[in-house]
């Protein structure tokens, strides 16, 4: 075949289609391997770490397991029973809510504000870095033994150094009213890591916007809302998300807690007694989860509040995304 | 597209097929007077003092079993041990503190049924006393031995009793009641320095589990549904307890038991003279000794309220058990370990002796190596006291008293005033919980 442009008679080409589809089939495969075996280590881990436990624990959820036996497919009654009939549930769920709602605000207040008086330190800035971090570095475990000895209502100096101004001290961790509010003390002591994301931040703010809001007479107030949040913004954000997302799987510290302050830090006499004293208040909803599967062997129905951690954490994730960018990019959809 | 259906399916069957029990369970047990050789894992959960008892007992065995070997390994609790098994990597033996999980053991084989070693050996399970029998087998099935037992009983600081005029411990609630408070002494301020009794029902060993025998108090129903709010006497025992804790004022009770020692440690507070009268095991007797020599204290039954005077004397038991498990890799000499741990007498009251925990086999409670001072003596006629009860095997395990422990600490701390509507309530979530794992 020829083809005629203009006059001019040009020799018919071979037909390329064939072998250069290969060739370029191959070298788009050879890409995609390439890529593929950059990617591999995440990817087995992701899926093997992640994909397959969260797929098991959809499964298992609805099951009747109990780690011994092989699973009984039970269809929606883990999920019935959560909703319907188990309270300590939505105890937990509601203490967790709880701490979502006071603990997360609380560390990130006391953290932005360690990080800007840390700005203004002109002498000496980087030893109080390191005297604000180091409750960080210290042990959850440990730090909650000590908080709960410092606190104990009838022997912990705070409680002594209160009596002395004529205070009758509240029983603290022993008490279902304070035992909430004494883990928020707790985890505003340890802000640490929270801090120096924020004073990394703080010191990324430009020096010349204060200075032009100084000139045009803007209070320290005015400064702060309309050049420090906005200019931190992303910092807030994601310790907004993770500081939420920490939350929703708090155990540790509610754990050690409650097991101290009750006096039964011990295997063998049960865990009721010491899983959310005093009076469930410190029970959180991962703690009720390890309780229900490892304690009561119904690991199909632990499964099942597992999902439904996942998916309110999901959602919640969800959310805060959305509510941030409208804050981050000062109101502006699209 | 292809492609994708298949890694679906394989990840189908992963998901079905994964994280279900593993190892082999074969229940062949060899004919009788074979040869038995090679290592048995132990796993226990004592530690320390006891754990070096532990030691000495296997170390005899080894003696007479030179064939077997035995690796042990302390500080094992049931959770791990659960975890183990489930994963097809159990001890051979174990030893749980608890008989809470006999039913779940039993009914999900986690431990063997041991009826045919015990039948090809002839054991004589008349040796046990009854009580301790039911706790060792759920449902006619017995996967467990019992491995000495605890028995709860009170201990009395004698000084601090005459002191106060008193010479003997209390023999009714009515009596203890009074006792506590004449021998509580306060503060100008109000704060307690002694409490003459703590009726807190979840301090130290002072918890319903332990206490409903001694007021007839029933768990479950034959058909393992709760009992507990259609038995009058739940109601008279959680009254009984609440008006004490009103008398002192719970607020200052929790600070005073907020301010004590760690049961297990030195600091304990009828070592320290805190607490004049407490509810304990077998086992302080020893503690005693060795943390607070000086203490003059007597040990007695737990009292019981007016009208059971019959059933003083009674009291709770429970024990430590010995199974083997499901995927135990060697288990004809488990079972040696096994029928040698929990019924060689002298095994027994050596153990006994140096642990002071109660001897669970008839022979072994005759034994006159067993060194029963008065204060031991105590337990041992509550462990031979045909009133004296535990709480009743379930394949949930500890579900029933663990929500009956939160209802209770609830109540005692002001909430439920209607006590009658709050234990019907109980029962349901009782039942709901129970019925989640059939």
């Amino acid at each position: 075949m020829a083809a005629t442009i203009a006059g001019v008679t040009r020799p018919a080409v071979p037909s390329r289609g064939v072998p250069h589809r290969r060739r370029a089939d191959r070298r788009r495969w050879r890409h995609r391997l390439t890529v593929l075996s950059f990617l591999a280590p995440a990817l087995i881990g992701i899926s093997v770490f992640l994909i397959y436990p969260l797929l098991s624990a959809i499964y298992f959820s609805f099951t009747r397991f109990d780690l011994l036996t092989a699973p009984v497919w039970v269809g929606l009654r883990n999920y019935e029973h959560l909703f319907g009939s188990d309270q300590t549930a939505w105890k937990a769920a509601a203490n967790t809510l709880w701490l979502v709602a006071f603990l997360v605000p609380a560390r990130m207040l006391a953290a932005l504000a360690t990080a800007m008086l840390l700005t203004t330190v002109k002498r000496g800035g980087s030893v109080f870095r390191i005297i604000f971090y180091l409750p960080a570095l210290a042990p959850p475990v440990a730090a909650t033994i000590a908080f709960v000895f410092l606190f104990n209502p009838a022997t912990g100096p705070v409680n002594e150094l209160l009596a002395v101004f004529g205070v009758d001290g509240p029983l603290w961790f022993d008490s279902p009213e304070w035992a909430k509010p004494s883990l928020v003390l707790l985890g505003t002591w340890a802000v640490g890591d929270l801090m120096v994301i924020f004073l990394a931040g703080l010191l990324d703010v430009p020096k010349p916007l204060y200075e032009a809001a100084s000139i045009d007479g803007a209070s320290s107030w005015q400064k702060f809302r309309f050049i420090t949040l906005p200019s931190i913004s992303p910092v807030l954000m994601f310790a907004g998300i993770t500081g939420v997302i920490q939350t929703l799987q708090f155990f540790t510290q509610a754990a050690v807690a409650a097991s101290v302050a009750s006096g039964k830090a011990t295997t063998g006499g049960g865990i009721s007694s010491t899983f959310g004293y005093p009076d469930q208040a410190l029970l959180t909803y991962p703690m009720h989860l390890y309780v229900s599967g490892f304690r009561f062997y119904d690991m199909g129905y632990a499964n099942a509040l597992a999902v439904m951690l996942f998916l309110v954490a999901f959602a919640v994730t969800l959310v805060l995304l959305r509510r941030f960018r409208v804050f981050v990019t000062g109101g502006e959809r699209g | 597209m292809k492609t994708r259906s298949l890694l679906a399916a394989a990840a189908a069957l992963l998901i079905t097929t994964a994280c279900t029990p593993g190892g082999s369970t074969d229940t062949a047990v060899a004919p009788a007077g074979q040869d038995v050789s090679g290592t048995v894992e132990f796993w226990h959960f004592f530690t320390g003092r006891e754990a070096k008892s532990i030691e000495d007992a296997v170390a005899a065995f080894k003696a007479t079993h030179p064939k077997i070997d035995v690796k042990i390994t302390s500080g094992q609790d049931d959770t791990k041990m659960l975890q183990a098994i489930s994963a097809g990597n159990g001890p051979d033996v174990g030893l749980s503190y608890s008989t809470d999980i006999v039913g779940k053991f039993c009914s999900s084989a986690a431990w063997r049924d041991l009826k045919p070693y015990i039948e090809r050996d002839k054991v004589d399970l008349g040796q046990f006393p009854d009580t301790v029998r039911s706790y060792t087998e759920y449902r006619g099935k017995r996967c467990a031995m019992p491995f000495l037992a605890d028995v709860y009983g009170l201990y009395f600081n004698k000084k601090l009793l005459a002191d106060a005029g008193y010479t003997a411990p209390p023999k009714s609630m009515a009596e203890l009641s009074d006792m506590a408070k004449k021998l509580t002494k306060r503060a100008p301020d109000g704060t307690i320095e002694v409490a003459g009794f703590v009726p807190l029902l979840n301090f130290y060993e002072n918890v319903p589990s332990h206490m409903a025998p001694v007021w007839n108090a029933q768990w479950l129903t034959g058909e393992e549904k709760s009992a507990i709010g259609a038995d009058a006497q739940w109601q008279e025992m959680l009254r009984w307890h609440k008006d004490l804790v009103d008398w002192f004022g719970h607020d200052n009770l929790v600070k005073f038991t907020s301010g004590l020692g760690d049961e297990w440690s030195a600091d304990n507070a009828f070592h320290q003279s805190k607490v004049a009268i407490a509810v304990d095991g077998e086992y302080r007797v020893a503690f005693l000794r060795e943390q607070a020599p000086t203490i003059d204290f007597g040990t007695a039954p737990l009292p019981v309220p007016d009208g059971q005077q019959d059933r003083y004397g009674a009291g709770y038991v429970t024990g430590n058990i010995a199974g083997i498990s499901a995927n135990a890799k060697n288990p004809e000499a488990a079972w040696e370990l096994v029928r040698y741990l929990t019924t060689n007498t002298d095994s027994i009251v050596t153990l006994s002796n140096a642990i002071k925990n109660v001897p669970s086999t008839r022979d072994a409670l005759k034994s006159d190596k067993l060194e029963t001072d008065p204060h031991f003596k105590t337990f041992l006629d509550i462990f031979a006291h045909p009133k004296t009860a535990t709480t009743p095997p379930n394949a949930a395990g500890p579900k029933y008293v663990e929500l009956t422990q939160e209802f209770v600490d609830a109540y005692l701390g002001g909430k439920h005033p209607d006590l009658k509507k709050g234990l019907t309530d109980l029962d349901t979530r009782i039942d709901q919980a129970l019925e989640l794992g059939r």
